[in-house]
């Protein structure tokens, strides 16, 4: 099991009592949120749809790279990662 | 250079310079697309003028006619520009979180600025111009977002214009905000040299946006999903502000390329591919100059201070 940092946006931080770095476990994006929202309940229904697919307008990262791009909830993460969980936003 | 009848003719037909000495390989090269270069300053020249033509051509826009539209200040600016020579009224909903320069420029253009809280980001701006849109049928929404003008001007633009100067491009970079240059430039790389590899950079804007009210409020641009984004990028990475303001930084003092911190962005985003490459050539995008910045404090001094005050402002 790898431990990864988790970046909190200010957002979700109600549901992680205020923290905006947390730490969670897993060898893949979607262990580490598993166990993520096992200790913080609150997040689930932000991070995840009903299918247990990652929400429209959520964007994952792993050191900076968008998930989406790489292997999705599949992507591995190594010990020492970070992961940082931001909400899509426009610009222009 | 020929006289032209109207700043809108120098729209495009950007500069392409050669910036391989801040490549960290050797058989790497780099090359800065200079869309800063267009008149009112940014790459949001050819989308405001491509919007305003499209609507011209299928009569929603007239003579006197009221223009609305979000903008976090360069599609507002651009736009102010256009309609400033073409006789049309314009009211930019720009969110509070923007630089100061970018305010003065729309206004120096005679545009009406409506302030969006700041603490909505550009997804507030967005909503609450759907909203005044919608109690005002009559005003004209252009909506960057969704405009099929704004990818097409890419399209037909900025990507013929680079495969053309730099036919030996490997991989383009840009900065992600309605993500119409991505989408453009990305489908005619697509189509005429599809070996291309197209990243996107972004910052982290979402990270302190507190007026959300949960991230279905979160926004992804229809251009982006009507043009098939998820396919045609290769890859998106955030960059933070310190590392966007070191490149920024960087730029200026190596190259004489004075750009904003987007595009300091960009380059990093940039940067991250050539050290990784054994042979590149990387095109990038300067999105807009640095003068609308200068209030930051972020090209001298204190780099966490400057971090530190770019993390509170729009600039994307």
């Amino acid at each position: 099991m790898s431990t990864v940092s988790v970046r909190i946006p200010t957002v979700l931080r109600a549901a992680t009592s205020g923290e905006s770095l947390v730490t969670a476990s897993g060898e893949t994006v979607g262990a580490v949120l598993d166990t993520l929202v096992a200790t913080y309940p609150g997040l689930a229904p932000n991070l995840l749809d009903e299918d247990g697919g990652l929400r429209k307008f959520v964007n994952v990262y792993v050191n900076d790279e968008d998930i989406r791009f790489m292997g999705k909830l599949e992507s591995p993460v190594t010990e020492g990662d970070e992961v940082a969980i931001l909400p899509a936003v426009a610009g222009g | 250079m020929a006289v032209v009848s109207s700043v809108l003719d120098l729209i495009g037909e950007t500069p392409i310079v050669d910036v391989s000495q801040l490549s960290p390989n050797p058989r790497v090269r780099l090359f800065a697309k200079l869309e800063n270069q267009n008149p009112a300053g940014s790459v949001k020249d050819r989308i405001a003028l491509a919007m305003v033509e499209a609507a011209e051509r299928s009569g929603e826009l007239t003579p006197g006619s009221i223009v609305i539209e979000p903008s976090s200040g360069n599609t507002g600016i651009a736009l102010a520009m256009i309609c400033r020579t073409r006789g049309y009224h314009l009211k930019v909903v720009l969110p509070e979180s923007v630089t100061v320069e970018r305010r003065q420029a729309l206004e120096a253009f005679g545009a009406e600025v409506i302030l969006s809280p700041g603490a909505e980001g550009s997804n507030g701006a967005v909503r609450r111009a759907q909203l005044l849109s919608d109690e005002h049928p009559e005003w004209v929404f252009l909506y960057q977002y969704g405009n099929e003008a704004n990818p097409t001007a890419h399209l037909t633009g900025t990507g013929p214009e680079i495969l053309r100067d730099v036919p030996d491009i490997t991989h383009f970079v840009a900065g992600l905000g309605t993500s119409g240059t991505l989408m453009g430039v990305g489908s005619y790389l697509a189509e005429h040299k599809p070996e291309v590899k197209v990243l996107a950079v972004e910052p982290p804007s979402g990270e302190h946006v507190e007026g959300l009210r949960n991230l279905d409020d979160g926004y992804v641009p229809p251009v982006f999903e009507k043009w098939g984004g998820f396919e045609l990028l290769d890859g998106k990475r955030i960059v933070r502000p310190l590392e966007s303001i070191e490149w920024t930084r960087r730029l200026a003092a190596e190259t004489g390329i004075f750009a904003g911190p987007s595009t300091g962005a960009t380059l990093a985003g940039a940067i991250k591919v050539a050290a990784r490459e054994d042979e590149a050539v990387i095109v990038f995008v300067v999105c807009d100059g640095g003068w609308k910045y200068l209030s930051t404090g972020l090209y001298s001094g204190d780099l966490d201070a400057a971090a530190e005050t770019l993390d509170e402002v729009i600039y994307f």
